[in-house]
């Protein structure tokens, strides 16, 4: 307990992760309200739908977690803390729990932000929260958010440069993953298992109805259900910040 | 306190530290003295647990850095000032490291004080001046009240002020009985900071001693001499075994004193123009000892290495 407190104090006494949460927050609204906004009259849409900004608040909680440690190596404060508390893996799991706690709340106000701001747009049945699947997709990016900066910390760890750390993370979720599926023949199958895709698949997958064909983003396509999706991706994340803890340990501060 | 015992450290094929054994006691400011890149700080970070020796053991009161419960409160350590977060305030930097071992935040403030930084305790580090942060630095290292003390290169930068500030603060950290154990390059400084020393020097240790012995030793074993006919007398020295080298239009002999060296010049028929004892500044006495690897090979080595052994 008394290392979350301690990485909580130093997460919210600079300035980044406050204008990280606004960001992610303004961006995860703003999008799904401009979206929701501008469709159609006619338009049939889903829950989905409201969820289209949720990736851009995602994609800068990595950011935030990801900056949570790698600015310890960049100042070398990382020294001072290790000083502080030489069992280093207790301190940087202590702040990837914190790190990751914060993402969560994030995640789920800017889901029910969204998912508020559409159905205030666009009141109808077509938005309600009434099957499980429903309210999987809007608090599901709770644990995707949680998960995802978890594994923004341990490439932080890994890596240790800011630029490196946050430019791997996002061009690994945004861009490579997504590239993937351009090649022929086998990235379709490759790309089922690519843990960003299975994350998504957690979200949107497995809906009774089409999301893709009511206007909402292309649905993940993914081998595994949705639970064992998100069992997937949180093995992911184990497997990095094992990776990460082990690799701090060992090295030299 | 601090007991090293063949401290070894290598980056790749460089040997960053070698072999090094030293001992720091309580009570007294112990001067860590050696030139840039002898391996002063990863000795330090070595000591804090930061860094891994290759091979050698470094305990503080007999147990290793990591095995130190609330290890603030033992050992209280500034390696270097800026290591700060810019964007955050002196206090909150203090907060959290207080809350690591369990000190109560009452004691920021006082550590704060103690410094004299109240006033500036909610600005962030970032905007501090040197002097500042190395006043941050020490109030870090003065949270736990811990008996360890390190510093590395503490006055690095500082305006004469500040280093007197500093110097005192020393003194008065061992007078209270604590640890102090400081790094320098500048001997100067040593010599009215620290009445131990450790000196190293590419790594490997030079000498263990006092200050005083340290400046004697070195001093007593130096003479200047000029000569228009140095190099008889140059040879006749080395057959006697002495060390002596160049030193501009003259030599300087270790080994021997001014009276020997007289009559040596006498019994070979060289004139002298000058015969002088060479004043011991720790300047002097540093670079002569460190200067290079024969020089440290003299009757200096042998004698350097008795008190690092006890």
């Amino acid at each position: 307990m008394t290392l979350l407190a301690v990485e909580r104090i130093k997460l919210f006494s600079t300035r980044s992760p406050w204008a990280c949460i606004a960001i992610a927050l303004v961006t995860a609204l703003g999008f799904s309200a401009l979206v929701v906004g501008t469709v159609p009259e006619d338009f049939e849409f889903g829950i989905g739908m409201t969820q289209v900004g949720i990736e851009f608040g995602l994609a800068i909680i990595m950011v935030l977690g990801a900056l949570a440690i790698t600015t310890e190596y960049r100042f070398n404060t990382i020294r001072t803390s290790f000083q502080a508390v030489p069992n280093r893996s207790s301190l940087l799991l202590a702040k990837t729990a914190v790190v990751s706690l914060v993402a969560a709340v994030v995640g789920l106000v800017a889901a029910f932000g969204a998912w508020g701001l559409g159905y205030l747009i666009d009141p109808g049945p077509h938005l309600a929260l009434n099957t499980a699947a429903d309210w999987r997709n809007v608090a599901g990016a709770s644990l995707i958010f949680g998960l995802a900066a978890a594994i923004a910390v341990s490439v932080g760890v890994l890596i240790r440069h800011t630029a490196g750390a946050t430019a791997l993370v996002l061009l690994y979720s945004q861009v490579l993953e997504p590239m993937v599926q351009l090649i022929p023949n086998i990235g379709a199958d490759i790309h089922q298992w690519m843990p960003f895709n299975v994350a998504r698949n957690f979200l949107a997958g497995g809906a009774e109805r089409p999301a893709a064909a009511a206007g909402g983003p292309p649905e993940p396509i993914a081998a595994l259900s949705p639970w064992w999706s998100l069992a997937y991706f949180a093995a992911f994340a184990a497997v990095i910040l094992t990776a990460a803890l082990v690799t701090a340990k060992r090295r030299d501060a | 306190m601090i007991e090293a015992v063949g401290l070894t450290k290598q980056y790749g094929n460089t040997m960053a530290v070698k072999d090094l054994s030293f001992s720091v006691e309580p009570g007294k400011v112990t001067g860590f003295l050696g030139p840039n890149g002898a391996g002063k700080s990863t000795t330090m970070r070595m000591i804090l647990g930061l860094d891994n020796p290759t091979a050698g053991d470094v305990r503080i009161k007999g147990k290793h850095y990591r095995d130190l419960h609330h290890p603030l409160r033992t050992v209280g350590a500034l390696l270097e000032a800026r290591w700060v977060h810019p964007n955050r305030s002196a206090r909150s930097h203090l907060r959290w490291m207080a809350k690591s071992n369990k000190l109560p935040a009452s004691r920021v403030d006082e550590v704060l004080d103690i410094v004299g930084l109240t006033a500036v305790a909610n600005k962030n580090a970032g905007g501090f001046s040197l002097g500042m942060s190395q006043r941050l630095g020490i109030a870090a290292a003065l949270l736990g009240d811990p008996e360890v003390l390190l510093f590395d290169e503490p006055v690095n930068g500082l305006d004469p002020e500040g280093i007197l500030w500093i110097r005192n603060f020393m003194h008065r950290l061992a007078d209270e009985g604590r640890t102090v154990f400081v790094s320098s390059h500048l001997l100067s400084e040593m010599a009215l900071t620290a009445s131990e020393l450790v000196v190293i020097g590419k790594g490997e240790l030079i000498a263990q001693s006092s200050t005083e012995e340290f400046v004697a030793r070195a001093s007593e074993n130096t003479v200047k001499v000029r000569s228009p006919r140095i190099g008889p007398l140059r040879d006749e020295l080395l057959r006697l075994g002495v060390s002596a080298r160049d030193e501009g239009e003259g030599l300087l002999v270790s080994g021997l004193d001014s009276e020997k060296i007289g009559e040596v010049a006498f019994e070979i028929g060289v004139p002298l123009h000058e015969l002088s004892p060479q004043q011991g500044s720790l300047e002097q006495a540093f670079m002569q000892i460190t200067g290079d690897a024969v020089e440290y090979h003299t009757g200096l080595d042998d004698a350097a290495k008795q008190p690092a052994a006890n």
